[in-house]
């Protein structure tokens, strides 16, 4: 019995030992992250901030905010993130709410012909060119309409209303002389609200994060969404030191161009980490009715 | 009892097919259109003729690609690099998710699981440009700790040889606390009687977890397995491209890059186009091979 016990006693030290060490290593680049930001650009060059801001300073911040390009990238991906949601949310809806019902003829035809896009794709450039010859090209309607639709999101959809709309409401529905489309209308839609939330928050979340289809189909800057201004600040214009003769100048210049991006990373970042944690539930949700078989 | 034919029937719920004209219209134009344009990969593609009327050309697309050294380097650091993702991200996320499901605290549990799942909402042009800056030669932190350690600074972002590693780890860190989640919810669901059973037989917590908990989520890990499989060669083109950089190259091309970059960038659509299709097909073989696999070893195991 002893055994047992002091083999359980280090099972748990393990575990716990686990669990500390992601939650080290997961939450510490994030901290080191905002700190930087809001010290001062001399203390990052000098490798002072190790946990807290050092020489507490908002310049960067100040810096970000006055930038017009964040600014109109910001508006933009508030936009497609918007109006796509919407969008794909209806047409997830529109699709699933037929396929959940057995009354509909042509469900497992329908069913084939959509999983079929999952496993099989015409690729890149026919979709490219399929966008070009509608006329949307650098449009917004190129960043919402292409991608509008996850199969996996429909399947979802289809698990959580086969579930949660019975066949007895919609008998009932139809004794009433309730049509399809009143009963989607003034039943399905008024049950479905955790299936919209959670269907909204996966659409919204890649919308905000995507930059493919920018990259792509948008030629014109003031359509850019965040994430392509993102890489043109964060990644593309990494700046090699210069070649100023003042030294000191342009230490400073680097150490605030540093802080920046700390800064600019984190006023990226924000929106979605900050409500996150009040929507956590409904991605669990999401997950775990996606994990259902079939 | 009331007997329909069929026609009666779909008269009776023609609004259905009102309902699915919209998401079944999406389908046909962004999904089976484009299927038409992989004719392009049999032709030379000539924007004057459009598809149709450009010249045939057989396999000479397919044949320029498999006789290209280079192009098989693609192939390979794809499957590579994907593999690598695939064998680490799963086994990581059941030790957390064993790990979160025996911890006895809850409020403990659910801060893990919070902070864990975070990173998962980081754009991956953030997630890259984090990566640049901890690993930058001069001022990254990693390397502000090797010069404390006295050690020499490596940029680590130009060795082809650590690009692999760089990808697959920052994406442990990424999406480890969120692939956590599905193995969570099955750990939660497993019967309790087992448990007890378990109990009486006076196994201890790791036997516990050996005999009871892994077996009871062998089905969930099978099917993540096998759908990370079908992504395979689609492997994400957004964080690669943007890690890429003409010093690691040589192992930072994979197929969904050089996709673009031979179609988009050369404005070689019918040899882009090509190529796309290889990678389609090698995806579909490796899907329908391991749900083959998956199910001759449990009837329960494959996908469908």
């Amino acid at each position: 019995m002893k055994k047992q016990a002091t083999s359980d006693r280090l099972f748990n030290v393990l575990v716990n030992l686990f669990l500390i060490m992601s939650f080290v290593i997961v939450l510490y680049p994030l901290l080191y992250i905002i700190s930087s930001s809001l010290s001062h650009p001399t203390a990052v060059m000098a490798h002072k901030v190790w946990l807290l801001p050092v020489d507490f300073d908002l310049m960067s911040y100040k810096a970000v905010f006055s930038n017009k390009q964040i600014g109109s990238g910001y508006l933009n991906s508030l936009y497609y993130m918007v109006v796509g949601t919407v969008v794909s949310v209806l047409l997830t809806m529109l699709l699933a709410y037929p396929l959940s019902r057995k009354e509909f003829y042509g469900r497992s035809a329908v069913t084939k012909f959509i999983l079929f896009t999952m496993l099989f794709s015409g690729g890149t450039i026919p979709l490219y060119l399929v966008v070009r010859n509608l006329g949307l090209y650098d449009s917004r309607w190129s960043i919402i309409l292409p991608n509008a639709i996850t199969v996996w999101n429909v399947i979802i959809a289809r698990t959580f209303l086969q579930e949660n709309i019975t066949d007895e409401l919609y008998d009932a529905a139809q004794i009433d002389g309730c049509s399809d489309i009143r009963f989607l209308v003034s039943f399905v839609f008024p049950l479905s609200g955790a299936i919209v939330a959670v269907l909204g928050l996966f659409y919204a979340v890649g919308q905000w994060n995507k930059y493919f289809d920018a990259l792509l189909y948008l030629q014109s800057q003031k359509l850019y969404p965040l994430q392509i201004i993102l890489r043109n600040i964060l990644i593309i214009n990494r700046n090699t030191p210069s070649m100023t003769v003042d030294v000191e100048a342009a230490m400073r210049a680097q150490g605030l161009s540093e802080t920046i991006r700390y800064a600019v990373i984190v006023v990226a970042s924000a929106p979605l980490l900050i409500i996150y944690p009040f929507v956590q539930r409904f991605f669990v949700k999401g997950v775990m009715i996606g994990s259902v078989k079939g | 009892m009331e007997r329909l034919t069929l026609g009666r029937k779909m008269a009776k719920h023609w609004q259905f097919y009102v309902i699915v004209a919209l998401p079944l219209l999406y389908f046909i134009l962004f999904k089976y259109l484009p299927m038409y344009g992989i004719l392009l990969a049999f032709k030379r593609y000539r924007v004057s003729m459009g598809i149709w009327r450009s010249p045939w050309t057989g396999l000479y697309q397919f044949k320029k690609f498999f006789n290209n050294p280079s192009a098989l380097r693609v192939m390979g650091n794809t499957l590579l690099l994907s593999i690598y993702a695939l064998v680490s991200s799963i086994p990581l996320a059941v030790i957390l998710a064993v790990a979160l499901n025996e911890t006895g605290s809850k409020l403990w549990r659910k801060t893990v699981q919070m902070v864990t799942y975070a990173p998962y909402f980081i754009s991956t042009v953030v997630m890259v440009a984090i990566l640049m800056q901890f690993l930058d030669p001069a001022l990254g932190m990693f390397n502000t700790v090797r010069n404390l350690l006295g050690k020499q600074s490596v940029n680590f972002m130009g060795e082809a040889k650590l690009f692999k590693h760089i990808y697959v780890w920052s994406a442990l860190w990424q999406n480890t606390g969120y692939n956590a989640i599905i193995y969570l919810a099955a750990l939660t669901g497993i019967n309790p009687e087992l448990y007890e059973a378990a109990r009486v037989d006076g196994v201890n917590k790791f036997q516990k977890i050996w005999y009871v908990d892994l077996p009871s989520i062998k089905t969930t890990i099978v099917i993540m397995f096998i759908m990370n499989m079908g992504f395979i060669m689609s492997l994400g083109f957004e964080k690669a491209f943007l890690m890429q950089n003409p010093l690691n190259l040589e192992s930072a091309e994979i197929m969904s890059t050089y996709v673009y970059k031979m179609g988009l960038i050369n404005s070689d659509f019918s040899y882009s186009t090509a190529i796309d299709m290889i990678n389609s097909i090698i995806n579909i073989i490796l899907i329908l091979t391991f749900n083959k696999v998956a199910k001759m070893r449990n009837e329960e195991g494959g996908l469908w």
